[in-house]
């Protein structure tokens, strides 16, 4: 059964990509994206069910590793790509209307939308190392051309410097992988079972402590890039500015988790060898250092979209924090923060988009009143912002919350740089937005309200995760926190 | 036994040396001939530096006002220098009991020491060119010494030892084994020869151009039986050199000190390995351009390169 | 003193990997630096093929197709319809100090065999010291990619670096799976694809190939 829902959920994109590499330029192909994702959401929601219900599971020949971790991402993947298509479907129109695409480029579009839904879902679900480094690779290529879709110098250049970079990063990452085959080689022999993620899991102990290190350093090095972690991180803001806002938005709220969940993955086996905190460490010095270099960067930018591409930065580098200072109420606060993070961010996109396309430019300055313009949008950005910034009611409050505390109880000495970073992010993001949701203008109101369910859907999301948490979403988290240690 | 061992060793050490005295000219004279056949000229044939030195040695020389002591001296101690390097050298046999004397960075000294001295007699005369020559020399073994040690370097890793007899003795015993680093530092050798010995690319042996001669340049206040000895001691420099890679590279069937039969094989494999080691340098020159003055340092560079590769290579994978 | 056979070539072939990457270092001419990437694609599917025949592992064989096959015939033949197309088949490379680049190179290899050299001990397989030479292969083709000012060599530079890791998969762990090597000879193949579309949207651009033209987007 589960086999099954497995196999849905990864097909359907899969086919949904073939599907519009041959039915991109119908007028109906917005919907049909939009159709795919649905089903693939439908899919990942049958298979958490299942998991939360029988716990991990592999499948396929042990090729696939399902557990209460990755089922959480796979969950939130799958809803957050449907909503973007959901998004984009209007969107992706009124660019077209502007004659900043063409079809061939939105026919493009959809079907490395679906194949990028399937690469990180691919990700999710291997149990395979170096499967999962083969999905991350394919991640990076069906989104390079998206990137560059606008085929403006800008866009050009932040397509090829994402491409080298991550190309790059990642590796190192398989050089990475190699090491980690090379200790699990002498414990497990030869064959295909020596990278299969669970069998590493069981004998994680008599792993050479050395190799695991260096392999670690290597993994976070090369992951890392794609999460976009300082000083690995300066294709983010360029492919975040350049590319069209669906892609912004998938790229920060999904592929910089996929990435993570691929450093945790490799942390739980480097934790089990050495029996340090080294790899915990190492996530906290990369994560620290992010934020506060985010933080300070904020304040600097004039792109909107480039600000909250910082923004991505500095609450990646929060997350890995998280995760870096283990035990379950970081980890859990971790994951919490990664689920509205996404959420926030993808939100605050959609309505980043909008008002770009209503302004015609995406610099800060020239934005103003979207109050006035529309309501909607205005009200999207500003609850977007105050929560992204973790103001009380929303969830990201309650994540960052946590991780403060847990910070001050574990390592003090961290918490005041955080909440200095937090401050600056603060004053920063929320001295610039302000304006551009109340300042005046002299633009004409849109005659119609742009459909921005998806927004409101997700601030809902985020709002109801900060007033309360459903038990048996507490309990699955728990249960996951438990998994990563 | 002692002593007849010593004996022996004293007559295998004035055989080298007279020999490779004897010897060197006629190198000079193949890798001449081999050139002139490459390019289809008929040549001077094989004793025409033989005849060059008796000419020079028959002629007065003539020296600038000028000219000091040091000037007068220089070619005896060039020629004594490049004489008791083809001395050290493991040439027919491999016990000499001259070998000790110095090992592989003594020897690097040697050269050293006459390039001191025919750098400060070339502006001893204070003309242009003296200094020119002076300078680009200088420039081409400052780049080339380092490689040069570094050579020296890798194969005294692999024997474990710096002294030269060693180094033979310990490939000469071996069974045959694949050396990558002992490749590299082939290699590298070879750059050095030629830019050691004023070969082309890096200089041009049979031109006077001013523009760009080297080792020309330094000598050409030099007249009769001083510049006689000059292109002796060239000679010998060529020979010692060849020697030296056929010691490190392929030094098989060289002779023990107390093995009398012996020494027929060892110097008719020596002139074999000689006259084919002269006959690749003629080739080498045949097909490689003269490179600009300024691009020698890249060359040499590369040669650098490629001995440091050798040895960390032998540092990790041991061989 | 009785090292293998099949060890010694694969050692000599790891060597003559590592001076193959100091050339590409160097190298100044397109064309030639195609060239040298597919004699690097050769000694690599060579070597694996040694270690196949050493180790008697079917798989290391398929292996060794697909390297000859992917890095020796497909990617150079793309690449040289690539310049060939783009009209850039004699271009030269204006390269600034070639020997600080040369002396960085070494540094580099000495920083990697120090890094290795902890793994190397541990590994009594016949290729002990392989795990260095990669790795120093990988950051060579890394300093490539940071000292070029052509997209066409950086695209070199990164398929290189995929041959220093392909090489450190096969001869220090004796090949990774055959799931994993086919996935990643798929990336490389569709990544080759890309930067070709690539190269063409860069010059009708940007009309040049010099990424110098995009240093445009920094945070001032």
């Amino acid at each position: 059964m589960i086999d099954l829902q497995l196999l849905v959920l990864l097909l359907t994109p899969l086919f949904g990509g073939g599907l519009l590499a041959v039915f991109g330029s119908r007028r109906w192909a917005a919907e049909l994206n939009s159709l795919m994702s649905f089903c693939t959401f439908l899919a990942a929601v049958a298979l958490t069910v299942r998991v939360i219900d029988f716990g991990p599971q592999v499948v396929f020949n042990e090729q696939f590793f399902i557990d209460q971790f990755n089922v959480f991402l796979v969950a939130l993947t799958a809803f957050v790509a449907f909503t973007t298509s959901l998004f984009s479907r209007p969107y992706m129109r009124i660019e077209q209307h502007h004659g900043k695409l063409s079809t061939q480029m939105l026919h493009l579009y959809y079907s490395m939308y679906q194949l990028f839904t399937f690469t990180m879902l691919l990700a999710l679900t291997a149990n395979n190392m170096g499967i999962i480094w083969v999905a991350m690779e394919a991640a990076t290529l069906t989104t390079v051309l998206l990137v560059s879709l606008y085929r403006t110098p800008a866009s050009l250049e932040a397509a090829w410097k994402y491409f080298i970079l991550c190309g790059v990063g990642i590796a190192l990452a398989l050089f990475g992988t190699i090491l980690l085959y090379f200790a699990a080689e002498r414990v497990l022999g030869e064959g295909g079972t020596a990278l299969l993620w669970t069998h590493l899991n069981q004998v994680k102990g008599d792993l050479e402590p050395t190799v695991l290190k260096l392999a670690f350093v290597f993994l976070l090095v090369g992951y890392g890039t794609k999460i976009g972690l300082v000083p690995l991180h300066s294709w983010l803001p360029d492919a975040h500015a350049e590319g069209p806002t669906p892609v912004s938005a998938v790229l920060s709220g999904l592929l910089l988790n996929v990435a993570l969940c691929a450093v945790m993955r490799s942390k739980v086996l480097v934790d089990g060898s050495l029996g340090t905190h080294f790899a915990g460490n190492l996530m906290m010095g990369f994560g620290l250092l992010s934020v506060v270099v985010a933080a300070l960067f904020l304040s600097r930018q004039k792109d909107i979209k480039r600000m909250f591409a910082y923004s991505s930065i500095e609450h990646m580098g929060l997350i890995t924090f998280a995760f870096g200072m283990g035990g379950p109420v970081a980890t859990f606060a971790g994951m919490l923060h990664m689920t509205v993070h996404s959420l926030t961010k993808s939100a605050i996109f959609f309505a980043v988009g909008h008002a770009v396309q209503k302004s015609g430019t995406q610099v800060m300055e020239n934005i103003r009143g979207m109050l006035q313009i529309s309501p909607t949008v205005g009200w999207g950005l500003m609850l977007g912002t105050l929560a992204i910034l973790g103001m009380p009611p929303f969830g990201v409050f309650a994540s960052e919350f946590l991780i403060i505390t847990t910070a001050m109880h574990d390592h003090p000495w961290a918490t005041p740089i955080l909440l200095i970073a937090l401050g600056i992010a603060f004053a920063a993001i929320f001295g610039k937005v302000q304006p551009i949701v109340f300042g005046e203008t002299t633009a004409r109101p849109l005659p119609h309200p742009p459909a921005l369910i998806p927004v409101f859907a997700h601030l809902l999301l985020v709002l109801i995760l900060g007033l309360y948490m459903p038990p048996y979403l507490a309990n699955w988290y728990r249960q996951a926190a438990a998994l990563l240690g | 036994m002692m002593a007849m061992k010593q004996t022996l060793g004293i007559l295998f050490q004035l055989c080298q040396s007279l020999l490779v005295v004897a010897l060197a000219p006629l190198l000079t004279g193949w890798v001449n001939q081999c050139r002139a056949w490459l390019q289809n000229r008929s040549g001077a044939g094989l004793l025409q530096p033989y005849r060059t030195l008796r000419k020079l040695f028959h002629k007065d020389a003539v020296l600038a006002y000028n000219a000091s002591p040091l000037f007068r001296t220089t070619p005896y101690i060039l020629f004594g220098c490049m004489w008791l390097a083809a001395a050290i050298i493991p040439i027919i046999a491999i016990d000499l009991p001259f070998s000790p004397a110095a090992d592989v960075i003594a020897l690097v000294g040697v050269f050293a020491l006459a390039r001191v001295f025919i750098s400060l007699a070339a502006m001893d005369i204070g003309t242009a060119f003296g200094s020119l020559g002076a300078r680009r020399e200088m420039l081409v073994s400052f780049l080339a010494e380092p490689a040069l040690l570094m050579v020296f370097f890798t194969s005294s890793l692999i024997s474990h030892s710096t002294q030269l007899p060693h180094i033979v003795e310990t490939f000469t015993h071996h069974e045959f084994v694949l050396y990558p680093s002992l490749a590299f530092a082939g290699l590298a050798f070879v750059i050095v020869l030629l830019a050691e010995n004023a070969r082309i690319p890096v200089d041009n042996p049979s031109t006077h151009l001013e523009l760009t001669m080297i080792h020309e340049a330094m000598i050409l206040e030099y007249s009769a039986r001083h510049l006689a000895l000059v292109e002796w001691a060239s000679s010998l420099k060529l020979l010692a050199y060849i020697s030296i890679g056929i010691a490190l590279f392929v030094p098989y069937g060289i002779a023990e000190v107390d093995n009398w039969h012996a020494l027929p094989l060892a110097i008719t494999a020596l002139l074999v390995k000689l006259a084919l080691a002269g006959a690749g340098l003629a080739v080498l020159e045949t097909f490689l351009a003269k490179m600009r003055i300024f691009r020698a340092p890249e060359f040499l560079g590369t040669a650098f390169l490629l001995a440091v590769l050798g040895l960390l290579i032998h540092f990790l994978l041991g061989a | 003193m009785s090292i293998p056979f099949t060890t010694q070539t694969i050692n000599l072939l790891a060597s003559i990997l590592l001076l193959i990457a100091f050339a590409m270092l160097s190298q100044r001419r397109i064309l030639s630096l195609i060239n040298l990437f597919a004699w690097q694609g050769l000694v690599l599917s060579v070597s694996t093929f040694v270690v196949a025949y050493s180790t008697a592992q079917r798989h290391l064989y398929y292996s060794a197709a697909l390297t000859l096959l992917l890095k020796v015939l497909v990617l150079p033949w793309l690449l040289h319809r690539l310049i060939r197309k783009l009209n850039v088949k004699w271009d030269v490379e204006t390269l600034i100090n070639i020997p600080a680049t040369m002396l960085v190179g070494i540094a580099l290899v000495i920083f990697a065999f120090n890094l290795a050299a902890p793994i190397s001990q541990l590994s009594e397989s016949i290729t002990r010291g392989l795990i260095g030479i990669a790795l120093a292969s990988v950051l060579l083709s890394l300093l490539m990619m940071i000292t070029r000012r052509k997209a066409i060599s950086q695209v070199v530079a990164f398929l290189s670096l995929e041959n220093g890791l392909f090489f450190a998969a096969t001869s220090a762990t004796q090949g990774m799976p055959l799931v994993v090597e086919l996935g990643i000879a798929l990336d490389v193949l569709v990544a080759t694809f890309i930067f070709g579309i690539f190269f063409f949207q860069i010059r009708e651009t940007f009309d040049s190939l010099d990424i110098t033209h995009m240093e445009k987007l920094k945070d001032d």
